[in-house]
């Protein structure tokens, strides 16, 4: 009997507690449309041309450029390996300032990698006992991610002039800051046993942490720093389009002079890289730390 | 003599743990040598000696000072040997009244710079002293400045400007027309009242003083009101526009994911090999969202501006695209990694096809979803600022202009910490809400 009573008093509960659940959801959904809604409707208000008018002109430029790449048949597929407009300046072939692009990209990755495992091991509350450190080094990171790439790679630019290395810094810096983020929650999950062990046959700190916590934690390392590398490789694209050399420095350059078929070569050179890169770092990641979760 | 007979023991077992592992080593080293041989290659390659001699130092620390500090300057025309003094060099701004610190003497004009230097100057000479020691002094004539004390490196003497600057602080130049001494003081000079503002000169902590306060300055309105709308509508710092374009990025941003969520969930369903059977439909799936993120935000923002018009419009347009694309190919792995074991319990209850995938998969992978859709509305709120700057307007835009102009880099630099402050707020809001909506469970997104 009571059992009975107890078995229908929970079933209640439960029933006021998914109506309650659902509620909460329904209204969270309702707050979601208005917002997108009323956030689109501003941003319609605020832009120069509207969504209904602009519709039909969504295939003009792709249009516009493909048809001049089209115009120069065959010829078209020899852009990236001859110089074109040798006569405006252009001094190398697109392919020479594609290799640019991906060595920005590279460079950075590299230095950010470099940087970034160093500060996460000062950055995880295992490794390092004293919390002052470990604050300082967070707080760091936590600017280092939040400063837009493209504001470094502009003053940088200011300075040094038009040149790969200021995006190659800009890149660096917010890549270590990234990194060593990813990198200091990977070793906080680092098993500690290894540690102890070596603790205890009287192993300095770097000992402890070259034997005891690098050898658990690289593959993840590697899997995340190649992440890293495609998106540094898009980035390195766009900071050329604000000056910082490279392939995209080449595009805005023709995006401006309205260069129909250079543009297309570009851009179809550009998605072939990115994709070939994001194929690559896919499986070499696979191979790093077998299925990867995303 | 034990030791030695074990170790032996142990390498005639275990050769590899006792034996230096020479192919290792030999690919270590390998690996170093052409690291730094790549290091070298992108040495000459990216040029980067030519950069640094070229490195503008000067510029440097222009932008490091003007970042802090701003600067009076005291001009004296040559022609009419009147004297001014303003902000910047900027006439709308110049002093009705001269400042305490700029005191006629004897037919000169003496002007205490500050950090202990004192400048004389007047249509015949400028002088300047370091405490009692004069350090430069110059005879201005019709055919240009004369310098007749020593000259120092920290000077550039041209037939006809003559410029030095003796402190970090202090900067004076002379010209054929006019001399100008330039007094640097620390901090944003009318940062919440600007110039023509009746305000102009009081504290914020007064101006709060004076809201709880019961005088109105302006009798049409009350102290809230006017003290709001002054510093809203401060024309130097232009805080009203720049909190809406800092608006209209978030509203990017977040108009831009949502919408990319939302369209990638169904979308993934068809490119999951668990869930879908057509393999066709599955592969045209999959590469429609490499396309997608292999053209880039860059790209898609620069169709749409050309049919959208300029505008955040645009921006919300080439974010939706891209990350449609990134989150397709994140949700479709979800679903293909979900457990199979609940979809089969599901089935076996009797449900269909569209209950299966409702009850068996979307409970597994909603965690992934929220996660990366939080993680993406954080990014994002960067992305926007970048693609802002191409012409999407927003707050990218505004810092574009603030450095266009090369210099009020105090603006750029206010710009800057505002884009930083709502990014960390962003990350932290994002985060929380994650915690929050996936009870603790979720280690680290992407």
């Amino acid at each position: 009997m009571t059992n009975i009573m107890a078995t229908t008093n929970i079933a209640a509960q439960y029933e006021i507690a998914e109506r309650r659940r659902r509620v909460y959801t329904g209204l969270m959904l309702i707050l979601l449309v208005v917002l997108l809604i009323g956030g689109v409707r501003i941003a319609e208000d605020a832009n120069s041309g509207s969504l209904l008018s602009g519709l039909p002109k969504v295939f003009d430029y792709p249009y516009d450029i493909l048809s001049q790449a089209y115009a120069r048949g065959w010829d078209f597929w020899s852009i990236p390996f001859s110089v074109q407009h040798p006569e405006n300046g252009i001094q190398h072939t697109y392919f020479y300032y594609l290799i640019e692009t991906i060595n920005m990209a590279v460079v950075s990755t590299l230095f950010g990698f470099g940087f970034g495992s160093l500060i996460s091991i000062l950055a995880s509350r295992n490794l390092v006992k004293n919390y002052a450190i470990v604050w300082i080094t967070r707080r760091f990171t936590d600017i280092a991610r939040a400063f837009p790439e493209i504001v470094i790679a502009l003053f940088l630019i200011f300075i040094f002039g038009k040149n790969p290395i200021a995006a190659v810094a800009a890149i660096a810096l917010h890549t270590s800051g990234a990194l060593s983020k990813m990198f200091s929650e990977v070793n906080e999950n680092a098993d500690m046993k290894a540690w102890e062990g070596l603790e205890a046959s009287g192993a300095s700190w770097i000992q402890k942490v070259w034997f005891g916590i690098i050898p658990q934690v690289w593959p993840n390392w590697i899997s995340y720093g190649l992440l890293r590398f495609e998106i540094n490789v898009r980035a390195s694209a766009i900071l050329g389009f604000v000056g910082a050399g490279g392939l995209g420095q080449q595009f805005k350059t023709f995006v401006d002079w309205k260069f129909g078929a250079d543009i297309a070569s570009i851009i179809l050179m550009l998605i072939l890289t990115i994709m070939t890169i994001d194929i690559l770092s896919t499986w070499a990641r696979r191979r790093f730390i077998g299925k990867v979760a995303h | 003599m034990t030791i030695t007979a074990h170790m032996k023991d142990l390498a005639a077992i275990y050769p590899d743990a006792v034996e230096p592992n020479r192919r290792k080593q030999v690919a270590w080293l390998g690996g170093l040598f052409f690291l730094i041989g790549y290091l070298a290659y992108i040495w000459v390659a990216f040029d980067v000696s030519g950069a640094l001699a070229r490195a503008s130092m000067d510029r440097a620390t222009l932008l490091a000072l003007d970042s802090y500090a701003y600067k009076h300057h005291v001009e004296l025309s040559m022609k009419s040997g009147e004297i001014s003094v303003n902000l910047e060099g900027n006439r709308r701004t110049a002093f009705e009244v001269l400042p305490d610190w700029v005191v006629p003497v004897d037919g000169e004009t003496r002007v205490d710079m500050g950090r202990g230097f004192t400048a004389y100057v007047s249509q015949t000479s400028l002088r300047v002293y370091d405490r009692e020691d004069l350090i430069v002094d110059i005879e201005p004539t019709a055919s240009g400045p004369v310098l007749h004390s020593e000259p120092h490196d920290w000077m550039r003497v041209a037939p006809n400007k003559i410029e030095g600057r003796p402190d970090t602080y202090v900067r004076f130049i002379a010209t054929k027309s006019k001399i100008t001494l330039q007094v640097y003081s620390t901090g944003w000079e009318n940062f919440w009242f600007d110039s023509s503002s009746d305000l102009n000169g009081t504290s914020i902590w007064r101006a709060i003083g004076l809201v709880f306060s019961g005088d109105r300055i302006d009798p049409s309105q009350s102290n809230l009101d006017l003290v709001a709308s002054e510093i809203w509508g401060n024309k130097e710092w232009q805080h009203g526009q720049v909190m809406h374009a800092m608006l209209i990025t978030i509203l990017m941003a977040f108009c831009g994911t949502i919408l990319a969520a939302i369209t990638a969930l169904p979308l993934s369903f068809m490119a999951a090999n668990n869930v879908n059977p057509i393999r066709f439909l599955r592969g045209s799936m999959k590469r429609t969202f490499d396309f997608l993120r292999g053209v880039d935000a860059l790209i898609w923002s620069l169709i749409f501006i050309r049919a959208f018009g300029l505008g955040p419009l645009s921006g919300i347009l080439a974010l939706w695209f891209t990350d449609t694309g990134t989150f397709g190919k994140l949700f479709s792995e979800a679903i293909e990694n979900a457990d199979k074991k609940q979809m089969d319990g599901v089935n076996s209850a009797g449900a269909g096809s569209i209950q299966t995938t409702w009850f068996g998969v979307v409970p597994q992978i909603l965690p992934v979803l929220i996660s990366q859709t939080l993680y993406f509305l954080e990014s994002n709120t960067r992305s926007a600022t970048v693609i802002g700057m191409l012409g999407a307007g927003g707050i990218g835009l505004k810092l574009a202009d603030a450095m266009r102009t090369g210099q009020d880099w105090e603006n750029t630099m206010y710009i800057i910490f505002l884009i930083i402050a709502v990014v960390i707020i962003m990350d932290n809001l994002s985060s929380w809400l994650r915690i929050r909506l996936i009870n603790g469970t979720e280690k680290s997104a992407l």
